[in-house]
């Protein structure tokens, strides 16, 4: 593989932007049919290289030089890249929620004939192109109406309607489940059998590790090194050590757990779908927390478990049906979220830009927004109380950033996740419930989070923990419950937990022996 | 940061929704001065002031309902017909069942709210957006109006046009002034001083770094400056003629909901709402209490801008509030709200409602005809929110960034370098958003 030429060279591309460097002297070099990882922390410049590469900033934005099939080239957009076979496939994906998957793939590249869109040909393509990415679905079937893991597909499949030679994945499998994300792996490496080149980004360093041939560690902007996976025997320390610049020597913050009694519990607890009345999204779920315990969730995507927590946070997910909720003892009814919030509740959502924070607010008006009546006196609220909270969580959650008069919108997303941690922690709730709290945030902002999860269940709270990352539950928790298919299937705890009994559990029905 | 940086930043809060605002503050006193100018000194002479207040501020009182729907992320296209309705509804009451004028004013309020809880519940309870329901309203309520007043003019009694056409009362010796005006400049200015005075001291408490005192004197000069002069030119108008009750009735608005907008817990509900509704709905806001109230308040103040209406043109017609949503929605949007909400000022409005009032009046002054007058309103509207959407998209900052660049001995580094907006998800642009 090493003697393959070199497909792709950027040379000390420089890219400013008002006030920040973002790029400075980067280089790298892509061999023709390798994948090619790019890893760093969030804000390192990945994106920012990917865009430069792409053209959505245009030649003469940035210094420095692109040579690409042995020739300089200088792109001035997007469709330009496009048309040398450079395709790019962002994060958020760019598919229209109501047109069928044959639309999609073609949108924007419609097959013409004599001005109109000559759909026989498009369907035929449309078929072949699905095939070839292993989806398995009626080419009329509406975006809206597959999961995410099969819409990276039809990104995929969009990308080759566009004769792609160089295909650049951001962030691939970040919302994919180990199922979709093992399939996407699958088809890179089909790829590469095929001679497309590949450039991935992406944060899960076990899936590099399986699948890069070689790594470029990029660090504040710069290149740090390169790495041949093949020859040098790398692993997921090896590339951390590189991003962050450190060795760390363990993933997960030491942490003696003091568990007290059951002091919350749900019981019988079923949920329907809330627009199709038939499907259960909870069948009759029981769970407890201890004071003092991290209990982790583990499953599938779509197993149930962002459904289940939603519907016990005062019904904000489907329609409740029954169960009960006994918390210290007593029976208590949580009817909407100020419920829940006054008993002591709290939830912090998986997706914080779309439903966890106001994107228009600054820090200090985030931290205090889930109770402000906390610092108000007669509803109006005490400016001076709330700087000194948002000041206060500043410090001690270490959110970076100079003034908390400062937009959310402007912090990394672990800086953020602090500010919603932090907006949590200030309902001074007893039961705390964290939904996938270190997804997108690089290495070592997670390892912050840990650390505070871990003071949080040591002052006495619990803390559930639901992550699709089983190695994330396997280090934090102290307990883990599986769901599969908004059942239940086990308890485990944390000496017992590896990843194939887990694996088992979230992939049955079966359920297990109650622990 | 260059001191003209750090006088923007503590003269306007420095936070991005505020620059286009502090843009506003300047294109406000460049047309002021446009104006003053053309007209040979007839803009800022006290009687056009005078007028110009009485004039204009029930659409001004439209826009602070209308800045607190826009913020929530809705529209009402209804309030000239609400505002119609009410009035005919009061004079009515008046004229024909002999209602003292008090009592009338109540019963107004009283239709309003009612009228804003039959649109709320439409928008907030079952969920038909409000740009749908205040469409209905339009036609509903100005068909009201007709039907009620049998399409004809019903004129108000002379305690009730106070409200509208009313001044402070001469009172005391002959100072050559209204001495009631006087009192309140000099009220302002305590006022004014205070406030700052407080500021400085919270900020200390804090521990945090106030402004530095050249900053505040600065400041505390420009708006002492301008509040002495608004009163001697209110207060030295034509003899019977001072600050109008209107007016006065628009100050005490524009203080209350500004204290209600910024420090109360309801008030941030609304901006949470308009921001991210799923987000507030998650952190315990009741967000169908919030739409309704917010749709209620709307045309209660919709009932008071119709009563004081009437009562200056002295009586109620089928034309009145005509294209009135308009103007609000303008004042609005110029004053740096966003259209898909949870951005915006009272201030702001304020602000943005006075460009487009002196701007009418300084046309109306040089004699340019309304249809030419609408167009260039037309365009100012457009513009303002063009530049400022075009600027945002230059860099991070809007108007005034664009201003104070050349300014700059020093570019400030953000802490948290965020090259590419990754979360695709900029700052909400004004109106474009």
């Amino acid at each position: 593989m090493s003697e393959a030429p070199v497909l792709l060279e950027m040379r000390s591309i420089t890219k400013e932007f008002p006030g920040v460097k973002a790029l400075s002297d980067v280089n790298l070099a892509v061999r023709a049919g390798e994948i090619h990882a790019i890893c760093g922390e969030n804000g390192a410049g990945k994106s920012t290289l990917m865009k430069v590469l792409s053209g959505v900033y245009p030649y003469g934005s940035y210094a420095g030089e692109i040579v690409y099939q042995g020739q300089e080239v200088r792109f001035s957009d997007i469709r330009a890249s496009e048309r040398a076979g450079i395709v790019i496939i962002h994060q958020e994906l760019a598919l229209v929620p109501g047109m069928s998957i044959t639309e999609n793939i073609f949108l924007g590249n419609e097959p013409r004939r004599l001005g109109r869109i000559d759909w026989k040909s498009a369907n035929r393509k449309a078929a072949e192109l699905m095939k070839l990415v292993g989806l398995n679905e009626d080419p009329d079937t509406l975006i809206k109406d597959i999961g995410v893991g099969k819409q990276q597909l039809v990104e995929i499949a969009k990308a080759f309607a566009k004769d792609v030679k160089l295909l650049i994945l951001d962030e691939p499998t970040a919302a994919l489940n180990e199922n979709d994300s093992q399939h996407l792996l699958n088809l890179l490496r089909g790829f590469r059998e095929r001679g497309i080149t590949s450039i991935m980004i992406s944060h899960k360093l076990n899936e590099i590790e399986q699948i890069a041939d070689s790594i470029t560690i990029i660090r504040d902007g710069r290149t740090i090194e390169t790495l041949d996976v093949k020859g040098q025997g790398i692993n997921e320390d090896r590339i951390v050590r590189g991003m962050v610049g450190r060795e760390l020597s363990s993933r997960f913050p030491d942490h003696t757990p003091n568990i007290g009694e059951v002091f919350f519990e749900v019981s019988d607890w079923w949920v329907r779908h809330p627009v199709s009345a038939e499907r259960m999204v909870c069948k009759g779920s029981s769970f407890n927390v201890r004071r003092g315990e991290i209990v982790g969730f583990a499953g599938l995507m779509g197993a149930g478990r962002t459904e289940l927590a939603m519907s016990i946070f005062g019904r904000s997910y489907g329609t409740y049906l029954s169960g009960r909720i006994v918390k210290d003892g007593k029976e208590i009814e949580l009817k909407n979220v100020a419920d829940a919030i006054a008993h002591g509740l709290a939830y912090v959502s998986e997706d914080r830009k779309a439903v966890g924070l106001n994107l228009l607010d600054d820090i200090k008006t985030s931290v205090v927004a889930a109770k402000l009546s906390k610092i108000s006196k007669a509803g109006v609220v005490d400016k001076a109380k709330e700087y000194q909270a948002a000041e206060g969580y500043r410090t001690s959650l270490r959110i970076k950033t100079p003034t908390v008069d400062e937009g959310v919108v402007k912090l990394s997303g672990g800086n953020q996740q602090k500010v919603v941690l932090g907006k949590w922690m200030f309902t001074d709730p007893d039961l705390l419930i964290l939904d996938e709290p270190t997804r997108g945030i690089d290495v070592g902002a997670k390892y912050e989070i840990y650390g505070i999860i871990q003071r949080l269940a040591d002052q006495g709270k619990g803390v559930i923990v639901i992550s699709s990352e089983l190695p994330e539950l396997i280090g934090l928790c102290d307990r883990i419950y599986t769901v599969f298919e908004g059942t239940i299937t086990g308890s485990i705890e944390r000496r017992d937990a590896d990843p194939e009994t887990l694996m088992k559990l979230m992939t049955s029905t079966k359920k297990m022996q109650m622990s | 940061m260059s001191r003209f940086a750090e006088l923007r930043k503590h003269l306007f809060g420095g936070t991005t929704s505020n620059a286009r605002q502090f843009g506003m503050i300047f294109t406000l006193v460049g047309i002021v001065a446009l104006f003053e100018i053309l007209t040979n000194g007839l803009t800022l002479n006290s009687g056009n002031l005078i007028t110009l207040v009485s004039q204009y501020s029930y659409i001004l009182i439209l826009a602070i309902g209308m800045l607190m729907v826009i913020v929530a992320g809705h529209i009402d296209l209804s309030v000239g017909s609400v505002a119609a309705f009410v009035g005919i509804v009061v004079a009515k009451s008046m004229h024909t069942y002999h209602l003292p004028w008090p009592a009338a004013i109540l019963l107004g309020l009283v239709v309003g709210a009612l009228i804003g809880a039959w649109q709320g519940f439409w928008v907030a309870y079952v969920g038909v957006p409000a740009f749908i329901v205040t469409l209905a309203g339009m036609m509903l309520f100005r068909g009201g109006n007709q039907a009620i007043g049998n399409a004809e003019t019903i004129a108000v009694p002379q305690g009730f046009r106070n409200i509208g056409a009313g001044y402070l009362w001469e009172v005391g010796p002959d100072t050559g002034y209204n001495n009631l005006t006087l009192l309140l400049g000099l009220l302002a200015c305590a006022a004014v001083v205070v406030r700052e005075w407080r500021a400085r001291k919270t900020r200390q408490d804090l521990g945090a770094e106030p402004a530095p005192l050249w900053v505040s004197g600065l400041r505390l000069a420009i708006i002492l400056a301008v509040i002495v002069f608004a009163t001697l030119r209110f207060a030295g108008g034509r003899v019977g003629t001072s600050f109008p009750i209107s007016g006065i009735i628009l100050a005490v608005l524009v203080l209350i909901y500004s204290f209600i907008t910024r420090n109360t817990a309801g008030g941030r509900h609304i901006y949470a709402v308009g921001g991210n509704s799923r987000a507030a709905e998650l952190s315990g806001v009741k967000l169908r209490r919030v739409n309704f109230l917010v749709m209620v308040n709307m045309s209660a103040l919709a009932a008071l801008a119709g009563m004081i209406f009437i009562a200056r043109a002295s009586a109620s017609g089928p034309q009145d509030g005509l294209n009135w949503e308009l103007d609000a929605i303008s004042a609005v949007f110029i004053g740096g709200a966003a259209v898909s909400g949870g951005l915006g000022t009272i201030s702001g409005s304020i602000v943005g409602g006075l460009v487009m009032a002196v701007l009418n009046n300084g046309l109306q002054l040089l004699g340019v005809g309304s249809d030419q007058v609408q167009i260039i309103k037309g365009l100012v509207l457009l513009l303002a929110v063009a530049l400022d959407v075009y600027n945002k998209r230059q860099g991070r900052f809007s108007v005034i960034d664009s201003i104070m660049r050349p300014f700059r001995g020093s570019t400030p580094i953000p802490v948290t370098p965020t090259p590419t907006p990754t979360g695709t998800e900029p700052a909400k642009t004004p109106v474009a958003g």
